[in-house]
């Protein structure tokens, strides 16, 4: 469904990825785990659009999108909920779940728009209460839902999850955990780019290493957790 | 005249002049939240808008109402060139140069205009007769009074619908807080760029029309009103919509006010006294900044 194809990126002499190549298929769950700064949120702002590479192919079903703009790039269906949430701060709940369908506006979708709506109320109940509070009043973890809920309401065909567990609670991060196995199974393709290795590790297919803007290991998700590099570098000792 | 119908009458005429500064400190803000710059062809916008309706009304002799629309879509139309040619294509996007930019592009509307127009002070017939109507506090006050203030009120009602109940007008809110999220939903920042000078220069024109009876017109009224705008703007909180007429009114009031009581002489001063005295005191004006938190 995606294909990243030789890709290179630099931020002025800076090189963030040195020639990465993934394929990503339709319906799976790829994770993409690696430590701080080696070049993750890169590589999803670039498949968004967001930056430009400094060389290679990013090919969605069949077509070279590498020089799309980020809105062309969503109405592909490409959406991705960033690190950090980025949330619209002072609009409200109900605003950021509005503007998360602003790529399907217009009448026709008018219904489907608000059948989304209460399917993500239901996934995610702690909003419902919220509807009218500004976002920025949320918890942490009630922003990170809302984040993955602004980025359901757009209807993603691939889902680019950022760092969705960063800094929560743990029983959030069994919630958010949760209801991405659940899209999984509604048939939506994630790629889910995480610290916590051992969490994507388990609800992913597949999985690749990124180590200093290179893939180190690259294989099933469920070998990976085997893996005694793995283990060493990013599940840490005790569990 | 007593003295309580004199302060009933700078009362009156404040309000007025205040209305004109809330909607262009509207003008400002918008361009603001979309961009973060500050647009100096906003005063521009004022003149334009005057002098369309000038133009259309007395040269061309087209119905008033008529005049307004078009003079309204031309200076909107002025804007979107603006945006779309040297905004949009400036090399540095850095807010400083575009400010910079704007103040150039500002030079250049009035050179032209003063090369189309002249420099004469012309005017605009009011909208509904010059008759004074006397109001309860012994004021009195001209039709044209009336239809600015309900104008400028009815373009705040308009205003707020639209960002408060529209997807666009969300959209645009949007992209003044976060223009990468703005991005990652899909909205194209380029085309809320554009509509937001689009946008702002039809506010400018509306102000520089419905004052344009009261206090004539020429290539360069607007330099004065949008200045006095922007000092509104400030000091209602620069981004802030609510603070844009918090600010237009109370400098309004203030400038007539101080020109009656005081002295005339510094009418023009007490507007930039006001700025500099928020800019020292309180520099996110009475309301604080916008929604915008720039990242
Ligand atoms: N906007 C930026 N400007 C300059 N360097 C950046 C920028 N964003 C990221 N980098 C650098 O690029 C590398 C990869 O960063 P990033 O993609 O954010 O990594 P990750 O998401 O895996 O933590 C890091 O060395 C980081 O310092
Ligand atoms: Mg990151």
């Amino acid at each position: 469904m995606l294909k990243i194809d030789g890709i290179s990126s630099h931020y002025g002499g800076v090189q963030a990825l040195d020639d990465i190549s993934l394929a990503l298929e339709e319906g799976e769950i790829l994770a993409l785990i690696g430590g701080n700064g080696a070049g993750k949120t890169t590589l999803l702002n670039l498949i968004s659009g967001i930056i430009r590479p400094s060389q290679g192919k990013i090919v969605f079903k069949g077509e070279n999108i590498v020089s799309f703009s980020p809105e062309r790039i969503v109405k592909l269906g490409i959406i991705q909920v960033p690190e950090g949430r980025h949330l619209f701060g002072p609009l409200t709940v109900r605003e950021n779940l509005e503007l998360g369908a602003y790529r399907r506006r217009g009448k026709q979708n008018k219904k489907k728009i608000s059948e989304d709506f209460k399917y993500i109320l239901q996934l995610f109940p702690v909003l419902e209460k919220r509807l009218n509070q500004r976002a920025e009043t949320l918890s942490g973890g009630e922003q990170q839902m809302l984040a993955i809920g602004r980025g359901l309401m757009g209807k993603p065909v691939l889902l680019l999850l950022d760092e969705p567990s960063l800094g929560l609670a743990p029983l959030v991060v069994q919630e958010i955990i949760s209801v991405i196995e659940r899209l999984r199974k509604e048939g939506t393709t994630i790629l889910l780019v995480e610290q916590n290795a051992r969490a994507a590790l388990r609800i992913s297919d597949r999985a690749y290493v990124l180590k200093t803007g290179k893939i180190q290991l690259q294989g099933k998700a469920s070998d990976l957790l085997e893996d005694g590099e793995v283990k060493r570098a990013y599940l840490g000792q005790d569990s | 005249m007593d003295f309580s119908q004199q302060i009933a009458q700078y009362i009156v005429t404040g309000l007025t002049i205040g209305a004109i500064y809330a909607i262009v400190a509207m003008g400002f803000n918008i361009i603001h939240n979309a961009t973060g710059i500050v647009n100096f062809a906003q005063c521009e916008f004022i003149s334009l808008g005057g002098m369309f309706m000038y133009s259309l009304v007395v040269l061309f002799k087209v119905n008033l109402i008529i005049s307004f629309f078009i003079s309204m879509a031309g200076v909107a139309l002025i804007g979107a060139l603006i945006e779309i040619g040297p905004i949009r294509h400036a090399r540095s996007k850095e807010i400083i140069v575009l400010i910079f930019l704007t103040i150039g592009l500002s030079e250049v509307l009035r050179g032209t205009a003063q090369e189309v127009w002249g420099t004469d002070n012309v005017g605009v017939p009011a909208f509904s007769g010059e008759n004074p109507i006397h109001l309860l506090g012994g004021a009195t006050i001209v039709p044209q009074h009336i239809w600015i203030f309900a104008i400028t009120v009815l373009v705040m009602l308009m205003l707020h619908y639209f960002f408060k109940k529209t997807l666009m007008g969300k959209a645009m809110r949007a992209t003044a807080v976060n223009r990468r999220a703005a991005a990652l939903v899909g909205i194209s920042v380029n085309r809320i760029t554009l509509f937001s000078f689009a946008f702002s220069g039809a506010l400018g024109a509306v102000a520089g029309i419905i004052i344009a009876p009261i206090s004539t017109t020429s290539y360069d009224t607007g330099i004065m009103l949008g200045l006095k705008g922007f000092a509104a703007a400030i000091l209602g909180g620069y981004g802030n919509f609510a603070g844009a007429i918090l600010g237009g009114v109370i400098l309004g009031l203030l400038e007539s006010l101080g020109a009656g009581l005081v002295s005339s002489q510094y009418k023009d001063a007490i507007a930039f006294f006001i700025l500099l005295l928020v800019l020292f005191l309180k520099p996110t004006g009475i309301m604080g900044y916008g929604e915008a938190e720039r990242v």
